[in-house]
């Protein structure tokens, strides 16, 4: 195989057009999505929700075609319920992954489907996998996901660090997914986000109008450009490189 | 002897012939399709589904008044657009499947099921079986209301459109749906919706159906409205005397008067035959 040519959609076949992501923290995993489903130019779905239920603990965020990664979640979220039952145990995050690794994998020729899939089990805790469009299998302390996370790319390398704590995941989430949404045109609606620990599942709701912003440009035909701004004053016109307080 | 033995699945051998005519300019036979608008709404006790009623091929109207509300169960309903053979087949196919899926559960049927069964279909096909279809229903769980792709992705929504008048109809319930309507309101907005695809997309047309879902009750509005009553025919095309000025007049005699005159033998002298 040559290259991955990510343009393989059929003509007419609804698209996620997506940014998502995952990362991990201490006791849990922050999962979340932008809301953008799309034929073509229209948007056929703008409050969509891309994190998918897989098992208790374990979601998927997914991107792609929607009915390849709908009928994939649909057998996996299957595939676990069996497990749990004949194992009577609750399956890893690395063995649903797994599963879906395999169906990605052996059915590479057909599917355009990049999944996330994150979670908590009792083996290892919290963790995140990224299965991209060949089919691999990636274990990550964070990942990001879909056309819009080649924007925000350099933004989680220089923002990430080691150790954060549930909160400060959050809004390292939020704010990537943000900059993910005003950069690309098939992200955008809302943010929704999930917080996976080992007692339960939360889920979070960011509304389009309340979105965090950014440097968004300003006049400047006919405008004198103005003095420098006063450090630390917080707002648009400085650009917050670090993560909201 | 020939072997008889043919594998089972689709049969493709014909695909080099047809893109070889198709490239001398000889198309393929064209599938009916619905160039429609199809819309469903929630509302405060249930489910409200639109559609138009015309089915078109390319540029002509197959029919004015097709039915693409289709009956899925009692309790649940669903619009088709694209192919039209593939909407009423497929719907057919689920409801029968509905129906031995009732009776082997004993239990009455849920929306989700049927969406469930349709999605699965479709994606086995691939994008092959041409349905879009808006899919709803009340059950025990509550109202549904379900879009699902030709490729077999599904949206849950309170408000969906689909077709090619689904931008017109979107347009409608993007500026008047609000959560909690009465049933008036929801059909009064529906009938909205289903009017601007009518009016607005050239693939849409004719007369509007609509289909009222509650947890007791189904109500199927055939032609709720009807737009585009055609008037009676005259078939009178005289014009009025004086429609056309004049300067002059010559009035001419045109019965042509002839004379005879009988020339040779007078009268009794009979042809010699001899």
């Amino acid at each position: 195989m040559d290259h991955v040519d990510i343009n393989r959609l059929k003509t007419g076949e609804v698209n996620l057009g997506t940014s998502i992501m995952a990362v991990q923290f201490e006791g849990g995993v922050v999962i979340g999505a932008d809301s953008r489903t799309t034929t073509g130019s229209y948007i056929a779905n703008r409050v969509t929700d891309k994190l998918t239920y897989v098992h208790d603990r374990i979601y998927c965020c997914r991107s792609g075609s929607a009915a390849d990664t709908q009928a994939v979640a649909d057998i996996v979220h299957y595939a676990l319920q069996m497990y749990s039952q004949t194992a009577g145990e609750p399956p890893t995050v690395h063995h649903a992954a797994s599963v879906f690794q395999k169906l990605c994998y052996e059915n590479k020729d057909q599917l355009t489907a990049g999944i996330i899939v994150a979670g908590w089990d009792k083996e290892v805790g919290p963790s995140v996998y990224n299965i991209p469009l060949g089919g691999g299998l990636f274990r990550q302390p964070w990942a990001i996901g879909g056309s819009g996370s080649t924007y925000v790319y350099g933004y989680c390398d220089a923002t990430y660090r080691d150790g954060w704590g549930r909160d400060e995941c959050i809004n390292f989430v939020k704010n990537t997914l943000a900059l993910a949404m005003s950069r690309d045109g098939s992200s955008g609606g809302v943010i929704r986000m999930c917080v996976i620990t080992e007692e339960k599942v939360e889920r979070l709701f960011v509304p389009g109008d309340e979105l965090p912003r950014f440097w968004e440009g300003r006049e400047v035909l006919g405008e004198a450009v103005p003095k420098k701004q006063p450090v630390g004053e917080a707002g648009i016109g400085l650009v917050p490189m670090a993560v909201e307080a | 002897m020939a072997s008889v033995y043919s594998p089972p699945g689709f049969n493709f051998s014909n695909e080099i012939r047809n893109n070889f005519l198709l490239e001398k300019g000889l198309p393929l036979p064209k599938a009916t399709s619905t160039g429609t608008t199809i819309v469903g709404c929630l509302f405060k006790d249930g489910i409200v589904l639109g559609a138009d009623t015309r089915a078109t091929e390319g540029p002509i109207v197959a029919d004015k008044n097709c039915e693409k509300i289709h009956y899925i169960t009692e309790n649940i309903r669903c619009c088709g657009a694209g192919t039209a053979a593939d909407t009423e087949f497929t719907t057919a196919l689920i409801s029968s499947n509905m129906e031995l899926h009732a009776l082997s559960t004993g239990r009455k049927p849920r929306v989700v099921t049927a969406m469930t069964m349709l999605k699965q279909m479709l994606y086995r096909y691939q994008g092959h079986v041409g349905a879009a279809l808006v899919l709803g229903g009340v059950d025990a769980t509550g109202p549904h209301l379900f879009t699902i792709h030709p490729h077999g992705s599904t949206d849950k929504l309170p408000y969906v459109t689909m077709g090619s008048g689904s931008l017109a109809a979107m347009a409608v319930f993007e500026s008047g749906w609000r959560a909690d309507m009465s049933r008036d309101e929801a059909l009064n907005l529906v009938k909205a919706a289903i009017s601007a695809g009518i009016f607005n997309d050239l693939g849409s047309g004719s007369n509007v159906d609509a289909c009222i879902i509650t947890a007791t009750h189904t109500e199927l509005l055939r032609n709720v409205e009807m737009p585009n009553q055609r008037v009676e025919k005259e078939r009178k095309y005289a014009f009025r005397r004086g429609t056309t000025a004049w300067k002059n007049q010559t009035v001419r005699d045109l019965i042509v008067k002839e004379e005879l005159t009988t020339v040779g033998a007078g009268p009794g002298e009979a042809m010699d035959t001899t």
